[in-house]
C-alpha cells in the first residue's frame, strides 16, 4: 500500500467521522464534498484537457431541474406543483414515493446530463481557448435566463422540491452521506481514467491538439466523453444540492455562474491544476477558510474572491501542489538527476 | 409573442420607433466593442471586465447628478480618470499576463470584474440608477415616436469620439506606434517602440473609451454595478461578429446588435432581451466555427 492509498483512507475516514465530530457543521461539511466534486470535475476539462470552461455550471443547474421534475413528476403534475396553488403538496410525499423518486432523479439527473452535454459538444467543442470559455460562459447565463422563463417549472420564482419525509436531523445524515458518496465516487473514477489511456489521450489534446490528431487520437470523441463525464457527475450533484436546499430557483441556486461556477475554477487553480490531488486540496483549503473568513469580511467578500483569482492566476498560476511538486519533486515520485540539478544551479549562480 | 408581431405589421411606425432605439445604444455599443478590438488586436488579451469598465463609466455621470451637475460634463473627468485607472491597471494585472496564455488573461480579467462590480456594489448599492439629463423629449409621427434629445446628442457624441479616436491612431505618433506594435510587437520593439509604454497606453485608451460610453449610457439608458457582464458580452458578439481591425464592421455589427435587443424585447418581452445577447454570442461562435470548417481539413 503505498503512501497515496493512506490518504485515501484518512479522508474517508474524517468523511465518515466529521457529522459525529462536528454535528452543527454538518451541512457546510456536505457542501465541502460538493465543492470537491465541483473542482475535480472542472479540472478534467481545464487542468487535463486544457479546455478551460467558465460554464461548467450550466450542468449542475440542469442536472437539479430534472432531478426536480422527476421526482414531482412521478406523483403530481409539475405545472400543478409549481403552481401557487400546489405549494401544500410539497410535504405530501409518502416515504417511498420520497426515496424512488429521489433515486430516478438523481439517475434522470446524471443521465440527462450527459445527453445534454453530448449535444452540446457538437456545439462548443468547434471553439478553441478563449472562445470555449466565453461561449460556456455565454451558455450558463443563458440556461439561467430561459429556465427563469419557463414557466412549467416555477419561472423566476422558482419550485419547491418534496420535504423530506422524516426529521430534519436524518435529512442531514442522510444528505451528508451521499454528498461524501458523489465526491468519492467521482474521485475513484477520475482516479481511474487518468491512468488509462484515455487520460494520456486528454492530456495529449492539452498539450497539442493538432498533434494529437495527427497521431490518430480521434480527439473530438475524446472530448466529448470528457465532458460527458464532467457533466454525470455534476448532474449528481446539482440532485442532491437541489434537494438539501429544498428550494430551487434558477439564478442564485441552479446557475449561480459568478458564485459556485467560479469556485469551481478558483478551487482548481489554486490547489493546481491537472493534477488529482490539486482539485482536492484546493476545494478543501477554499472552502474551509470560506466558511471561516467570509461572514468576518462586511461585503468585502467578493473583492476578496475577486483578488484572491487575480492574485492565483497572475503570481501563482501552478497552485499549492504544482508548487509542492516543484519545491519537493522526490516525494511526488520524480526522480531527480543530482548531477544535471546541481550543474544548473552551477550555471545559475556562474 | 405573435400579438407583438402583428402589432408591428399593423403600426409600422413602431418598427421605427424600434429601430431608433437600436440605433441609439448601439452606437454605443460600437464604442465599447472598438475598445476590445483594440485591446485584443494589439496585446492580444480578451478583456472580460470591458462592461465594468462602462458601468464604472456611468457612476461618474451619477455622481454628477448627485452634486446638480450636468451629467454631460462627467465625461471629461470620466475620460481621463478611466485613463488612469485604465493604466494603472495595465502595471498591476494586464502587464503580467501578457505574454501568457490566453485563458490566464481571461481569467484574470474576470477577477477584475468581480472586484470593480462588488467595489460598486459596496459604493453605490445595488439599485438601478440612471442619470437624468432633464432634455426635451420631442414626438414624431404624431407622438407615436418619441425621440429624446440626450439620445441624438450622444449618438453625435459616440460619432466624434470614434472619428476623434481613428484620427488619433492615423496621425499621431502614439497612434503609430500602437498600430505598428500590434502587426508586429517584436519588429516594433527593433525600431525603437517601447511597446511597454504603447500596451499601457492601449490599455489606458481602451478604459477611457469605456468610460465615456458609460456616462453616455447612464444618460440614455440605466447602470447598475451588475450590468457590467452583459455589456462585456456584447462587446465580445460584435469584436467576433465583425473580426479584429475592421472598423466599419464593428460599427455594423454594433447597431445590429442594438436592433436587434430593441425586437426581441418588444416581441419576446424583456426579460429576454438579455437572454437574447448570450444566444446571439452563441450563434455567432457558432457561425465563425462553421466558416472556418469549410477551411480546416479534420481528418474523420
Amino acid at each position: 500500500m503505498n503512501k497515496e492509498n493512506y490518504v485515501i483512507a484518512a479522508v474517508v475516514i474524517f468523511g465518515v467521522a466529521a457529522p459525529f465530530l462536528f454535528p452543527n457543521y454538518m451541512v457546510q461539511i456536505s457542501l465541502l464534498w460538493i465543492m470537491i466534486l465541483f473542482a475535480l470535475t472542472w479540472d478534467t476539462l481545464g487542468g487535463q484537457m486544457g479546455y478551460n470552461s467558465l460554464g461548467n455550471i450550466t450542468f449542475f443547474g440542469v442536472g437539479m431541474y430534472i432531478s426536480a421534475i422527476v421526482q414531482v413528476g412521478m406523483v403530481y403534475d409539475v405545472a400543478l406543483y409549481a403552481s401557487p396553488d400546489g405549494a401544500a403538496l410539497t410535504g405530501n410525499f409518502a416515504p417511498t414515493q420520497y426515496f424512488t423518486g429521489l433515486g430516478l432523479g438523481i439517475l434522470a439527473a446524471a443521465v440527462g446530463n450527459v445527453i445534454l452535454a453530448i449535444l452540446l459538444s457538437q456545439i462548443f467543442f468547434g471553439l478553441r481557448g478563449p472562445y470555449f470559455a466565453i461561449g460556456t460562459l455565454g451558455l450558463a447565463l443563458a440556461a439561467g435566463e430561459l429556465l427563469g422563463a419557463w414557466d412549467y417549472v416555477g419561472g423566476s420564482g422558482g419550485i419547491a422540491l418534496p420535504v423530506f419525509p422524516f426529521d430534519p436531523t436524518t435529512q442531514k445524515f442522510f444528505f451528508y452521506f451521499l454528498c461524501l458518496a458523489a465526491a468519492f465516487l467521482t474521485f475513484a473514477f477520475l482516479r481511474w481514467l487518468y491512468k488509462t489511456r484515455f487520460g494520456l489521450a486528454i492530456n495529449a489534446i492539452r498539450d497539442d491538439e493538432e498533434k494529437a490528431d495527427a497521431m490518430g487520437i480521434h480527439t473530438k470523441r475524446h472530448k466529448t466523453v470528457a465532458w460527458c463525464t464532467s457533466a454525470f457527475f455534476l448532474g449528481i450533484s446539482g440532485a442532491l444540492f437541489g434537494n438539501m436546499t429544498g428550494f430551487i430557483e434558477p439564478l442564485e441556486v441552479a446557475f449561480p455562474t459568478v458564485t459556485f461556477g467560479i469556485f469551481m475554477v478558483a478551487m482548481a487553480l489554486l490547489g493546481g491544476k491537472g493534477t488529482l490531488w490539486g482539485p482536492v486540496l484546493g476545494a478543501f483549503v477554499f472552502h474551509t477558510v470560506k466558511e471561516l473568513t467570509w461572514t468576518y469580511l462586511l461585503g468585502w467578500q467578493w473583492i476578496a474572491l475577486g483578488a484572491l483569482i487575480i492574485l492565483n492566476t497572475v503570481y501563482f498560476q501552478q497552485g499549492i501542489l504544482g508548487w509542492a511538486r516543484e519545491k519537493w519533486p522526490e516525494t511526488f515520485g520524480i526522480t531527480v538527476d543530482k548531477d544535471m540539478s546541481s550543474g544548473s544551479e552551477e550555471r545559475g549562480t556562474s | 409573442m405573435w400579438d407583438n408581431i402583428m402589432v408591428l405589421v399593423a403600426a409600422p411606425v413602431f418598427n421605427i420607433q424600434l429601430l431608433l432605439d437600436g440605433i441609439f445604444i448601439g452606437a454605443i455599443f460600437a464604442l465599447a466593442a472598438y475598445g476590445l478590438a483594440l485591446v485584443w488586436g494589439v496585446m492580444n488579451v480578451k478583456n472580460l471586465a470591458q462592461g465594468e469598465l462602462v458601468i464604472m463609466g456611468g457612476y461618474f455621470a451619477y455622481v454628477a447628478t448627485l452634486y446638480g451637475i450636468h451629467p454631460l460634463w462627467a465625461l471629461i473627468p470620466a475620460f481621463f480618470i478611466m485613463f488612469g485607472f485604465g493604466w494603472v491597471v495595465y502595471k498591476l494585472i494586464i502587464s503580467k499576463v501578457i505574454e501568457r496564455d490566453l485563458f490566464t488573461s481571461l481569467l484574470a480579467t474576470f477577477g477584475l470584474a468581480l472586484v470593480i462590480q462588488q467595489g460598486l456594489n459596496l459604493a453605490f448599492g445595488p439599485e438601478v440608477q440612471t442619470a437624468n439629463s432633464g432634455m426635451a423629449i420631442r414626438s414624431i409621427f404624431d407622438g407615436l415616436v418619441t425621440v429624446a434629445d440626450i439620445r441624438i446628442l450622444s449618438l453625435i457624441i459616440c460619432a466624434i469620439l470614434a472619428g476623434a479616436v481613428v484620427l488619433f491612431m492615423k496621425k499621431s505618433r502614439m497612434g503609430q506606434a500602437i498600430r505598428a506594435t500590434s502587426q508586429d510587437a517584436r519588429a516594433a520593439r527593433v525600431m525603437g517602440i517601447n511597446t511597454e509604454r504603447v500596451y499601457a497606453f492601449t490599455f489606458a485608451l481602451n478604459a477611457a473609451i469605456c468610460g465615456a460610453a458609460g456616462v453616455l449610457i447612464s444618460m440614455i439608458w440605466v447602470i447598475q454595478p451588475f450590468y457590467g457582464v452583459p455589456h462585456s458580452i456584447r462587446a465580445f458578439v460584435v469584436v467576433t461578429a465583425a473580426g479584429l481591425g475592421n472598423l466599419p464592421g464593428v460599427i455594423i455589427a454594433a447597431l445590429g446588435l442594438g436592433v436587434a435587443e430593441q425586437y426581441s424585447g418588444f416581441i419576446l418581452g424583456a426579460e429576454f432581451q438579455q437572454a437574447t445577447v448570450v444566444i446571439l454570442l452563441i450563434l455567432v461562435l457558432m457561425w465563425r466555427q462553421f466558416q472556418m470548417s469549410k477551411t480546416r481539413q479534420v481528418v474523420q
